[in-house]
């Protein structure tokens, strides 16, 4: 079962650190505390040739949890494609990065912080912007947007309500305040949600591509100095707190576990981090992020194959009488490991000290790969690097469907499809649900335009950022439903890769590369670990379709509250290229008289759609399949004809099916939104057809004289096409008929539903308890 | 126009005055916040962002600064000074501006684009504007709500010295197009002198057509006008 990947050394020469006065004595109890099972804790006694003390035994815990060594995961993410030509950095570095051309690389990467954000919103979800940005600036690159990628409940619950608006605030205030775009992202409530939000953020930054480092500790002799802010006793063994399943006690007992975030000393060490990397005096830096000064020294010793020496005592601490384990596994924010070059650890200092920031010397690389800590010269730790990093035992678990969820599939919707006639009450309703509802509430609290290059902001698509002096623009989303992958995982892993890339090419980018991030609930449990697997391995498959490599990650297990998982939901961040910044398409209608063009079919499907649960609060039946061939088609189609300059919009349809994104194109930013007059007469229940969330379906308009044209590159890339209506005027009716059913409203009434609804619940005045 | 940006530990819409200025063909330089002397510049501009993190206060204690008191005798002496979002609750806490923006009336951090009406076409920062002119510019902040005392209001409408207001589409100032609670719907003031301007928007990123607006721009090149006539009447 347990994969050997590192033969442990033993070294007669080891120091043997002696417990310290004060710590306790390592009992199966305390390893159980620390999350390592028996068998862990045999192949710790292994890697050490003697007992832990308590300190290693800390280390061993951290760098060992689900969180730092993937061990649940590594094996099955393994399968997915990590390499194509444009790629020049992919997993095992703090980001990934691709080569966009024109002498730029990007870099990017998507990160949860689900537990934290679960037990304190604000700044759980502040705190996991901050890391992200430090996974791009350690890279050499400079942020150049965010996006969040949110799940929480339905908002009916007021803790739910208190979750959802402290997150945001917590989003927006970091991102806000470091002066980086917030560009896009996506949110659903769910009742699916309830006990665990979800929170990923994801971050894009660029660079030059000579400007590209890594977190190694190379060198032998170099310096190890610790920059930026002070350690404290926050966030004390987050990465295993984040290892495991939450219960209704969290709350309160969890919250030293979640670290405070300051954007303002985020802001100087991102301006100092980019300072140094262009100094040359140091050849390394890392982010001091999940485990601490404990992973970033050790995986920067790892990855050089060197080993390092820290003493506790030359770290900056906030209080004193900290120990040397509350050092090593603080996750204290805004922290930096620097590998400095011997000598220049003065010039180290100055330009932190320009930036108001401490950096002090902390160790050295050495050549013997030994992790060893020392307290003022007395060795507490000293433990093998590569076994420490590399040798996490990983697993292959057993995995198999629950009974639960192929019931739920089996459940047959066909009565939910009978309703005909007028459906505009049921439109309205489907307009009005927080999922399909405008996210201005959100993304007003999100400064987009910042740095003066965001081309697309929220609301669309994707979103899009130029590079100024080029022509080049890239795009980002994030993506998944949920519903769709706890119906049937393959398919709704898949679903997410393709509106994910829908939602590029509609903007008018190629799809590159993704990031992904993996929340599931406990791997232990044969019906979790069915769901991971089915999810990698779908993924894997999209990728290798669309020629879009993962280049990094995270994976977040143990999203469960009281024994109940989150719905499976493998979030894609996918990144895209624009070659010519003035190609940009919006979802928007835009010229009255253009005609609407659906590309794709309609098909008799509402499994885990939006209109079962807003109707029937079900989430049931059997998901839409999703044909990847036809899915590239349709994308290479669209990117065909917004580089002909033959198309105005382009919109994916996806939540809510066509008629909500009828609605949306309608709508646009809403400020100026348009009717449009549409006739549907395909032979299926009128509900699938406005409703039904078939995928491999976009939705574009174009001049009246253009309209050949379109239906020529569709049929040139086999993809189905026809004209289905035409835009209307401002202010005018969003009428759409279907065989047997129609619906048919002002579009200023359908606006004041769609952006009344968020604003509508979260800021009612609540009743006062007096 | 040479014009100093001035960069306080937090700012970060530093890098777009800078590009803002260089777009109508002036010369931008960055000032760190511990230099000394701007005896050198046409201009001064305090950008926007979060100057010590907002910590204590929007703008408390980057006055402190060392250049701010060069930032004070340059504005006493005539220079012309714009400060944008946090730019602007710096130039009211250093004393160059009247009144004091507050929390947001929502209580919110505001980002979205505004309408404002141009009150006043005679500024040295609004001359290539017509009054009575909607431009669209985007809003970022948390603290932007205005308020001043009452006496201090009516001087500041009597002199015309309100510079910018939020309005709606029709050009009314209306509760619904104020975003942020602000007195009288104030976007933007000037100083008695009119030499100190204060906006809560920011027409440093309403540039480019390609980036939703370019109703910016007049700031800038009314700036460059304004320096360019009043170095050839020798007024200076």
């Amino acid at each position: 079962m347990v994969e050997g990947s590192t033969t442990p050394r033993t070294n007669v020469n080891d120091t043997h650190p002696h417990p310290r006065v004060g710590d306790p004595p390592v009992t199966p109890e305390l390893v159980a505390d620390h999350g390592l099972s028996p068998e862990e804790y045999a192949r710790v006694l292994a890697v050490m040739g003697r007992e832990p003390t308590f300190t290693e035994l800390g280390v061993f815990s951290a760098m060992w949890s689900e969180h730092c060594g993937y061990k649940n995961s590594k094996r099955l993410l393994r399968l997915l494609p990590t390499e194509a030509p444009w790629v020049i950095q992919g997993p095992g570095e703090n980001a990934g990065v691709i080569d966009i051309g024109g002498g730029y690389a990007l870099a990017f990467k998507i990160e949860s912080h689900n537990h934290p954000s679960a037990v304190e919103p604000y700044q759980g979800a502040a705190t996991g912007v901050g890391g992200i940005l430090r996974d791009i600036f350690t890279m050499g690159a400079r942020p150049i947007a965010v996006l969040d990628s949110l799940r929480f409940g339905d908002l009916d619950s007021p803790r739910v309500r208190y979750l959802f608006s402290g997150v945001v605030a917590g989003v927006g205030d970091y991102g806000n305040c470091v002066g980086i775009p917030n560009i896009g992202g996506e949110v659903a409530f769910d009742h699916g949600y309830e006990g665990n939000p979800i929170v990923n953020a994801m971050c894009l930054g660029l660079m030059k591509k000579e400007d590209l480092i890594t977190a190694s500790a190379s060198g032998v002799g170099n310096t190890l100095m610790a920059v930026g802010a002070r350690t404290g006793r926050d966030g004390i063994h987050g990465a295993t707190f984040a290892s495991e399943e939450l219960s209704q006690d969290s709350d309160e007992a969890s919250r030293p576990q979640v670290q405070v975030g300051d954007p303002f000393t985020e802001k100087l060490l991102l301006e100092a981090s980019l300072e140094l990397i262009a100094s040359g005096v140091i050849t390394g830096i890392q982010d001091m992020g999940a485990a601490g000064i404990t992973s970033s020294a050790s995986e920067m010793a790892g990855r050089a194959g060197n080993g390092v020496e820290i003493d506790m005592a030359l770290v900056p601490v906030r209080e004193p009488g900290m120990t040397p384990y509350e050092i090593l596994l603080s996750e204290s924010q805004e922290r930096m490991l620097v590998v400095a070059e011997k000598g220049r650890e003065d010039d180290v200092r100055r330009i932190l000290e320009k930036w108001e920031l401490e950096a002090a010397v902390i160790g050295r690389v050495t050549d013997d790969g030994r992790f060893r800590v020392l307290e003022s010269g007395t060795v507490v730790a000293d433990i093998p690097a590569l076994p420490l990093t590399q040798g996490c035992p990983t697993y292959e678990r057993e995995g198999r469907e629950s009974d639960e969820v192929t019931a739920s599939r089996a459940i047959d919707l066909s009565a939910h499809a009978e309703p005909t006639g007028d459906l505009t009450d049921l439109f309205l309703k489907m307009l009005g649900s927080p999922n399909i509802a405008s996210k201005r509430w959100i993304y007003h609290q999100y400064d987009t335009t910042v740095r003066t290059a965001t081309v697309a902001r929220p609301g669309g698509d994707a979103g899009v950022v130029r590079i100024r002096g080029t022509r080049l623009a890239v795009a980002a989303t994030t993506d998944c439903n949920g519903r769709l992958v706890y119906l049937h995982p393959r398919r709704g892993t898949l679903a997410a890769m393709a509106e994910a890339a829908r939602n590029l090419v509609c903007v008018g980018a190629l799809p590159t590369a993704i990031t992904n991030n993996l929340n599931f609930g406990n791997p232990l449990k044969p019906h979790i670990y069915y769901q991971f697997r089915e999810a990698v391995r779908a993924m894997a498959d999209a990728c290798r379709a669309f020629e879009t490599p993962v280049t990094g990650g995270n994976v977040s297990f143990y999203n469960e509250t009281d024994g109940r998982a989150i719905y499976p939901t493998p979030v894609v961040g996918m990144v895209g290229v624009v070659e010519d910044v003035d190609q940009i398409t919006g979802l928007a209608f835009r010229n009255e008289g253009d005609a609407v063009v659906l590309l794709g079919r309609n098909t008799d499907e509402l499994g885990g759609s939006e209109y079962v649960y807003v109707t029937a609060g079900l989430v049931a039946g059997e998901p839409p399949d999703v044909d990847l061939i036809a899915e590239r088609s349709l994308q290479q189609a669209v990117l065909a004809m917004i580089r002909t300059g033959a198309i105005t919009s382009a919109h994916d349809c996806s939540d809510g099916g066509l008629a909500c994104a009828l609605a949306e194109s309608a709508l646009g930013s809403g400020d100026a939104p348009v009717g449009v007059d549409i006739e549907i007469d395909d032979d299926l229940p009128p509900v699938a057809v406005l409703f039904g969330e078939a995928q491999g379906r976009v939705l574009v308009s174009c001049p009246g004289d253009r309209v050949g044209e379109v239906l020529a590159v569709a049929e040139d890339h086999g993809v189905p096409a026809r004209r289905i209506g035409t835009v209307g005027p401002q202010g005018g009716e969003v009428r759409v008929r279907v065989r047997g059913a129609s619906v048919s409203v002002p579009v200023d009434r359908l606006r004041d539903v769609w952006i009344g609804a968020l604003p509508g619940i979260m800021d009612a005045p609540q009743v006062s308890e007096a | 126009m040479k014009v100093a940006v001035i960069t306080f530990p937090g700012s970060n819409c530093d890098y777009d005055l800078y590009k803002a200025v260089q777009q109508v063909g002036g010369e931008a330089t960055f000032v760190w916040h511990r230099e000394r002397g701007l005896a050198d510049f046409d201009v001064v501009m305090l950008p926007g962002g979060f100057s010590y993190g907002d910590y204590l206060r929007a703008g408390a204690i980057a006055r402190l600064s060392p250049v701010m008191e060069d930032v004070v005798a340059f504005a006493r002496g005539g220079g012309p000074v714009l400060g944008v979002c946090n730019g602007f609750q710096i130039l009211c806490e250093a004393g160059l501006l009247p009144g004091a923006l507050v929390k947001n009336a929502s209580l919110r951090f505001e980002s979205r684009d505004v309408r404002l009406r141009v009150e006043n076409s005679e500024t040295l920062f609004t001359t290539d504007y017509d009054v009575g002119r909607i431009l669209r510019i985007p809003i970022a902040h948390g603290d932007g709500n205005y308020e001043a005392d009452d006496d201090t209001l009516e001087r500041l409408e009597g002199e015309g010295r309100v510079v910018f207001r939020y309005v709606d589409a029709t050009g009314a100032a209306t509760p619904e197009a104020n975003p942020n609670g602000s007195l009288n719907n104030i976007a933007g003031i000037v100083n008695e002198g009119g030499n100190v301007l204060g906006l809560m928007p920011h027409p440093e990123r309403s540039m480019e057509a390609l980036l939703g607006s370019d109703d910016g721009v007049g700031v800038f090149t009314s700036l460059m006008k304004s320096l360019a006539s009043s170095t050839t009447s020798g007024t200076q």
